[in-house]
């Protein structure tokens, strides 16, 4: 049944009806209303669950990665800051294989400190060997996160469920959340191959000379490109017990003669999804990257085929290089046979707002004759002063 | 079999192993203060724990892949987090309704300075963790770095001794005072020198429901430079001179202390280690180290009260089960 609820409460139901057994949270904005969210749930006797509020956001991952090396479903969640922080806590998270989910909020990074939303943070982390998947709307972010601890703990890797901040976190909208019974139908109870157990004593996080770590390494890598199988499993079959899907690795929208593509991550995927209805006349083919990490490169390229201009739109970039995902859609188009020439782009960043307009203008900068390698869209060169022009 | 069923209950007993969650094999050096220590606190604390082991020479001398020397469940995440990764063990152990023990284990480096917020979270959440810091009082495993516990004017490789310094410049941190205000159930100190009392105080941390804490004098021959075979003396003698308080805390508050029979000039415990043998040559700045390095023990055996007025079975003397008992107890 739809109710009206914040994202972030949305997404806290939706965390707490994956029955977790430990949750550790340090406050940040924008992601504070989920950790609070939880901790009235747990307050009320509606979720019974360890909360465990910490001094910081590194000892927040560690002690979610302590409690599910001792076999206990854990949850966290971060942004910005807070994910910069727990950066070193994530590589060994991931490094160490053990399965958990972390719904980053995502928010600008400092310096200058910004509080509103861009992507850079869950995109400087996302070489650290953890699923990254995107959300385009609430109601994602709620069937993401509860597919999210099926996937992690299916494939024995940490995931991040990465929601806008405040576009998505502090939005009411109506959202279906789903019953006790369709979650616990999907999603079994925790059990860890590998948990802490005296009577069956293991020895976890050990040094690893060079004979062996390429082969971690190696395993780690393929762990993360087999977990795609998953990602596509969980969707599927989530929408049997749902009725919805979230979009699987990638998804395509728009009409199959459409010679113009926009990919992109995150809930601008509405407004673009928005602005196609007004302007009718300029029909695109909308591609939503679900699933940042592991990358799909076999989708990515099926979705252009037939594509003459692809414009790649991201909330991030990889400073002194360009856009992230720009880089990587060429490297993975590359070699195909007549590839559609790609357009990088990166908007909203640190909250800037992207409003219907931008559809057009993009459209618009795909016509120019040589591909935009890479932009920074709406920079007001008179804000800046002449020598960083 | 014959001949065992005439041996009496106390006879089979010693014949039977005690349990080692750290068993021999490992790569720590001879005389390692850290390796005996955690042993005696695996032995102490039985096989039904779980261990969390902070970055260090413990984790690298222990578990180098594809080998292990823990025969307990063992975990290694970082530097800086043994605590909070203790603490999610503890919570996830109690969402489990499971009751296995949760002891966390670093260095001086690992406790002291980079897991230092980690640690206080740990202990004002009142974790039911038993957190054991090896203080060997510097970086060991990267190399003898200073750390803030390394003794007032120890040279180490980034605090060394030379025409303008007198090795480390500052005061070893009171961990023991920033310990007790957090105002946990029990916390204490020990040293390798003295097993049996280490031992009981491991068994009395975990007895403990809530947070607790030991800190373990142990020597470093490699980094303190003296032989291997003089670890348990230069431990012993940290304690007889002062140098290294033995006592228990509850709730922030000493409430018994380790006296020492007979003090010794602190001068004996620091002629012993290389570490400090640029005290002993002529120099007026030396002399004037000699004389802080006094005053800071004389300065514990005052605040302690650690001066014993007669002889007693659980002071510096009596308490020494090494020189007593032999093996059995070490």
């Amino acid at each position: 049944m739809l109710e009206a609820v914040e994202g972030s409460a949305a997404i806290a139901k939706a965390v707490a009806l994956c029955r977790p057994q430990v949750i550790s949270a340090y406050p940040i904005t924008p992601q504070t209303h989920i950790v609070e969210n939880l901790a009235s749930l747990v307050a009320d006797g509606q979720l019974r669950a360890e909360m465990v509020s910490v001094e910081s956001e590194f000892s927040a991952a560690s002690v979610v990665l302590g409690a599910a090396a001792s076999g206990s479903r854990a949850y966290t969640a971060s942004s910005a800051q807070g994910i910069l922080l727990m950066t070193e806590v994530l590589y060994n998270i991931a490094g160490l294989r053990i399965p958990l989910v972390l719904t980053c909020a995502n928010r600008a990074i400092s310096a200058p400190v910004s509080a509103w939303n861009d992507q850079q943070d869950s995109m400087s982390v996302r070489d650290a060997g953890w699923i990254q998947l995107y959300c385009a709307s609430n109601q994602e972010a709620v069937d993401t996160t509860i597919q999210a601890f099926r996937i992690a703990e299916r494939t024995e890797l940490p995931v991040m469920v990465c929601v806008d901040g405040y576009i998505l976190t502090h939005t009411l909208e109506p959202i279906d959340i789903p019953a006790q019974g369709q979650v616990d139908a999907f999603l079994p109870p925790y059990r860890f191959s590998r948990a802490l157990d005296p009577v069956r004593p293991i020895s976890i996080g050990n040094l690893v000379t060079p004979e062996y770590y390429a082969e971690a390494r190696y395993a780690h890598h393929h762990a993360l490109l087999r977990a795609k199988d998953e990602i596509e499993a969980a969707d599927r079959d989530w929408a049997k017990i749902s009725g919805r899907r979230s979009g699987g690795l990638l998804s395509v929208e728009g009409r199959d003669d459409a010679r113009i593509g926009i990919l992109t991550i995150g809930s601008v995927i509405g407004t673009l999804a928005d602005a196609r209805e007004e302007y009718p006349d300029r029909p695109a083919k909308l591609l939503k990257l679900r699933s940042m990490r592991p990358f799909p490169v076999d989708a990515i390229r099926q979705a252009c085929r037939g594509l003459s201009d692809l414009i790649v739109l991201e909330r991030a970039l990889s400073m002194g290089s360009g856009g992230i995902i720009g880089t990587e859609v060429r490297g993975a188009l590359f070699g195909e046979p007549n590839p559609p020439r790609v357009h990088n782009f990166a908007a909203g960043l640190g909250g800037r707002d992207m409003p219907l307009e931008i559809y057009p203008r993009l459209l618009k900068a795909a016509e120019a004759p040589t591909p935009t390698r890479f932009e920074i869209m709406d920079v007001e060169m008179e804000k800046l002063p002449e020598t960083e022009r | 079999m014959a001949a065992d069923e005439k041996k009496s209950l106390f006879e089979l007993r010693r014949t039977q192993p005690a349990f080692r969650g750290l068993e021999a094999g490992h790569l720590a050096c001879q005389g390692c203060g850290q390796a005996l220590g955690a042993r005696l606190v695996t032995e102490a604390a039985g096989p039904d724990v779980i261990v969390a082991n902070a970055t260090g020479c413990l984790e690298v001398f222990t578990t180098a892949w594809p080998r292990t020397a823990w025969r307990v469940p063992w975990m290694h995440s970082l530097f800086e987090n043994a605590p909070a990764i203790a603490s999610g063990i503890e919570a996830g152990l109690k969402a489990q309704g499971r009751l296995a023990k949760v002891v966390a284990m670093g260095g001086d480096g690992g406790t002291f300075d980079i897991g230092l917020q980690a640690l206080s979270g740990m202990l004002e959440r009142n974790h039911n963790v038993l957190y054991v810091c090896f203080d060997n009082e510097a970086y060991m495993n990267t190399g003898i770095q200073r750390s803030s516990s390394t003794p007032h004017a120890a040279a180490t490789t980034t605090s060394p001794s030379g025409t303008e310094r007198m090795g480390k410049r500052h005061l070893k941190k009171d961990l023991l005072s920033i310990i007790a205000a957090h105002h946990i159930p029990y916390a204490a100190t020990a040293t390798v020198a003295y097993p049996s009392d280490l031992r009981k105080k491991v068994r009395r941390g975990l007895e403990i429901e809530g947070a607790a804490f030991l800190l373990v004098h142990s020597p470093c021959p490699l980094g303190w430079g003296h032989d291997g075979a003089l670890t348990i003396e230069v431990a012993r003698l940290a304690v007889e001179t002062g140098v290294f308080p033995v006592l228990e805390m509850e709730r922030g508050d000493v409430v018994a202390v380790m006296q020492i029979r007979k003090v010794r000039p602190v001068s004996d415990y620091l002629k012993l280690q290389a570490r400090f043998s640029h005290l002993f040559k002529e120099s007026p700045e030396a002399r004037v180290e000699l004389e802080h390095l006094q005053a800071l023990a004389d300065h514990h055996i005052e605040v302690y009260g650690l001066r014993g007025t007669s002889p007693d079975p659980r002071d510096s003397e009596g308490a020494d089960t090494v020189r007593r008992g032999g093996l059995r107890w070490a």
